[in-house]
């Protein structure tokens, strides 16, 4: 028996404007409404609107098929005030039975990384928006751009999580299937899902690559790789960005038709069958314990942390902001929490990435500004300003208990 | 191959950026094997020894042989500069004991006595190309190849538009047009060069080929290690010279805007050029001419110095056909600020890109750049990487790509 289980990562962040170092302690506009609301219904209309529909067909057409999804809480909110349709179909599909939501935080941040005590807090507030929203509460979580550790996954199972995500990556799972459920080395009870980084990569990467031996990959032959899997594995866990319907791989590469013929292809044969990540933890014990001490993540061919924490201008804009985390807590204000929090998207250190800067790769695609130094500038310009509110908030806040001490000393007098 | 180049004097003399290109490919092509003889103005009372040195074996594997003709002609001169060293050689050098004429009594009367050489050399050197350097030498060429037939490259390192801030010499333009259109293949040192020679000159892009610059990796300056004298206060450097084509205005009034950020920063002018009187009133005018340095012009290791005394180098070139200065930069360890109207920023990557005219923007990054010792070694520890790649053989490779072309073409 093969189950497949799909699960989707749907993520958008709050893309800075131009914010050169004259707007400091003059503008606290800090994001590009304008270019965010753009990309949104661009690829809204591209992947989100057109997969949505596709999906919810097929899954109306083939009562076995099963996906899942991963919304951050920053696309959420996107969506709620420039695309509401866009979150009705997934509300659909949400409905349907069969689709499951997964956690995540709420920002699409390393916070783990830097403030466990945040990282928690964005969960919890992920999981709000979740139930509000879709009206259901997640059971089984996954990490920004799936940065796993036994360490994280102890963490997970200590909020109540029943499972976790993670890359099935060589080093990490040694001579072990990636198609299999697995127990964290850890003294807990969580299941653990790895992606067949090699299968999901053939979709989300290779699809549309003509200079790829096995292109083009047909349902057919996917299907026959599928097949192939019986003897050894259980699940095959297809991890992937939702944008590779249409956005990544344009509807002219035949990218729909291939999602499209892939259930009934499938369920051709009986031993195959469709799961989401709670029904694989539910239907199968754990194979085994995944020992891994060190943080991986599905990006770059090192699936480390590098394409976000890689150089020293990612590692001081990233660490300056969690260092501002008590004071900022502190003060209690809304609007400075808030976005506060939203410059914590990995999105804004993954521009200033240095490592693929000549290669013109997947780095530069996904890249609003020409180069990574310009990005760091732009940001540290934002955290100044955010710094000076700060203190202003909390000069406000010292000089109204002033007041107060005052007036009660009136009172005694 | 053989080769019969029309270029400039060698440094360390004062050739600017011109001189050291054409050291650099001569070099690069004897290492490719190929013969040279290196056609170059030469000032009166120079002694044959320094060049000896210069064509010691090790750097030009015998291949290059130096032929020089008696010339007061140096690159980037204009009408009235030529006027002035003319002057300044006084009559006995203007006029021989016969009392003709020994140089031009113009720069353009120079530049026609100088190419009626081209002809004389073309009969006495065999050759398969012909390769000339900027337009003062087009006409030597242009008669070189009238008398031996060969294929003729014009190397176009800057036009008269880049020089004048675009307004240029009608004289020049012309001389610059007819070697362009005469040629059979133009080289240009980038493709924002290609872009002027094209649009100012109408040249066929197709014959038009871009061999973006390299630089010299073993020089023993870069590992001066130099300090800055300062503690508390940051450098951030103007080299160049100080002319309409590079900028100095827009370094100043973006001086003036950083110094409301960083007060304690130090803005260090080093090059000579018409424009340094303005630009000193300009910072005076502004009240800060106090925080500026200007340290005349400078050569050989002190360059290498200033770049490594600098935190920032800053290129806010108006129009900069290619910009090897900013490599220079580089290879002492310096991070560079160039402006995108310049070749250079075409080939380097991990630098910070402005317009020359973006004022505001220069400001932010500099500041940045200033606060952040995070971002300026970021880019140092890249940009020094990247740099290693910009070697001589690249050049000098794809330069002989183009001589066998054109060889091919007119077989």
């Amino acid at each position: 028996m093969v189950s497949v289980c799909f699960y989707f990562q749907v993520h958008q962040p709050f893309r800075m404007r131009n914010y050169p170092i004259f707007d400091i302690g003059k503008r606290q506009d800090y994001f590009d409404d304008e270019k965010n609301i753009e990309v949104l219904l661009k690829v809204a209309r591209k992947c989100y609107l057109p997969a949505n529909q596709l999906m919810l067909k097929l899954l109306k057409a083939h009562p076995e098929f099963r996906i899942s999804f991963s919304l951050s809480g920053v696309f959420i909110e996107q969506c709620e005030r420039w695309a509401p349709e866009v979150i009705e179909s997934f509300k659909k599909l949400a409905d349907t039975g069969k689709v499951e939501i997964l956690s995540e935080t709420y920002y699409h941040s390393l916070a783990y990384l830097f403030s466990k005590e945040e990282f928690k807090e964005q969960i919890e507030m992920h999981k709000k928006k979740i139930q509000d929203v879709f009206g259901v509460t997640p059971t089984v979580f996954r990490n920004t751009e799936l940065i796993y550790s036994n360490e994280i996954a102890e963490f997970i199972e200590d909020m109540g999580f029943k499972g976790i995500l993670s890359e099935g990556w060589d080093p990490i799972l040694k001579d072990k299937s990636p198609n299999l459920i697995y127990r964290p080395a850890t003294k807990g009870n969580i299941r653990l899902l790895m992606k067949n980084y090699r299968m999901a990569d053939d979709i989300a990467f290779r699809f549309s690559n003509k200079g790829w031996s096995e292109w083009p990959l047909t349902t057919d032959k996917f299907c026959q790789w599928v097949n192939s899997i019986n003897n050894t594995g259980k699940c095959l866990n297809l991890f992937m960005d939702y944008e590779t319907f249409g956005e990544h791989q344009w509807e002219d590469t035949g990218i729909f038709n291939f999602i499209s013929s892939l259930p009934s292809e499938l369920l051709k044969n009986p031993d195959n069958d469709f799961k989401t990540p709670s029904e694989l933890i539910d239907s199968y014990e754990p194979e085994g314990e995944i020992n891994c001490q060190q943080m991986i993540s599905w990006a770059d061919v090192e699936r480390d942390l590098s394409a976000w924490l890689g150089n020293r201008i990612q590692r001081s804009s990233a660490s300056r902001i969690y260092e501002m985390e008590k004071e900022i807590k502190e003060c209690g204000d809304k609007d400075l929490i808030n976005d506060w929090r939203k410059l914590q998207t990995s999105d804004h250190f993954y521009y200033m990435c240095t490592k693929w800067f000549n290669d013109g790769d997947v780095h530069k695609y996904f890249n609003p500004y020409d180069s990574p130094y310009d990005s760091f500038i732009n940001f540290m310009n934002v955290m100044n300003d955010l710094t000076l509110r700060l203190k202003d908030s909390e000069q406000m806040s010292v000089s109204s208990a002033d007041e107060v001490n005052c007036n009660e000393m009136g009172k005694a007098v | 191959m053989k080769i019969l180049m029309f270029g400039w004097e060698f440094p360390p003399f004062k050739s600017g950026g011109l001189g050291t290109a054409c050291y650099d490919l001569t070099k690069g092509l004897s290492r490719q094997g190929l013969d040279v003889t290196f056609v170059m103005p030469t000032a009166p009372k120079k002694a044959d020894a320094e060049f000896v040195n210069l064509l010691g074996a090790n750097n030009f594997a015998g291949k290059v042989k130096i032929r020089k003709i008696s010339s007061i002609l140096t690159p980037y001169q204009s009408f009235s500069s030529y006027s002035e060293e003319l002057k300044k050689l006084g009559t006995d050098y203007v006029k021989n004991s016969n009392d003709k004429e020994v140089y031009g009594n113009n720069l353009y009367t120079e530049v026609m006595r100088y190419s009626a050489a081209g002809s004389e050399i073309a009969e006495e050197t065999d050759c398969d190309v012909i390769h000339m350097h900027d337009w003062m030498t087009y006409q030597a060429g242009i008669n070189a190849k009238e008398h031996n037939k060969k294929p003729l490259v014009a190397h176009i390192h800057a036009t008269e538009y880049d020089r004048t801030g675009g307004n240029p010499n009608k004289i020049i333009s012309n001389i610059e047009r007819n070697g362009l259109v005469k040629a059979d293949v133009v080289i240009a040192n980038s493709h924002f060069t290609k872009n002027n020679v094209i649009k100012h000159y109408g040249i066929n892009p197709d014959k038009i080929e871009v061999v973006h610059w390299g630089i010299d990796s073993d020089n023993p300056h870069y590992n001066i290690n130099q300090k800055s004298p300062f503690n508390k206060e940051k450098i951030v450097l103007f080299l160049g010279r100080i002319t309409i084509q590079k900028g100095p205005d827009y370094f100043v009034e973006t001086a003036s805007k950083v110094l409301k950020y960083e007060p304690n920063t130090k803005f260090v002018v080093a090059g000579s050029g018409d424009m340094f009187e303005r630009m000193v009133n300009r910072a005076d005018e502004l009240d800060i001419l106090d925080r500026f340095i200007f340290t005349g012009f400078l050569r050989g290791a002190d360059v290498h110095r200033a770049f490594q005394m600098a935190d920032l180098y800053v290129m806010p070139s108006v129009s900069e056909p290619f910009g090897l200065v900013a490599l220079e930069a580089l290879k002492n360890g310096t991070p560079i600020l160039i402006s995108k109207q310049s070749g250079v920023s075409e080939v380097v990557t991990h630098a910070l890109k402005v317009d020359f005219w973006d004022t505001d923007e220069m400001t932010n990054k500099i500041v940045n750049i200033l606060k952040y010792s995070e971002l300026r070694e970021e880019l140092k520890q890249n940009s020094f990487r990247e740099v290693q790649q910009f070697n001589l053989d690249k050049p000098a490779e794809k330069t002989r790509q183009v001589y066998e072309k054109v060889i091919e073409r007119y077989k």
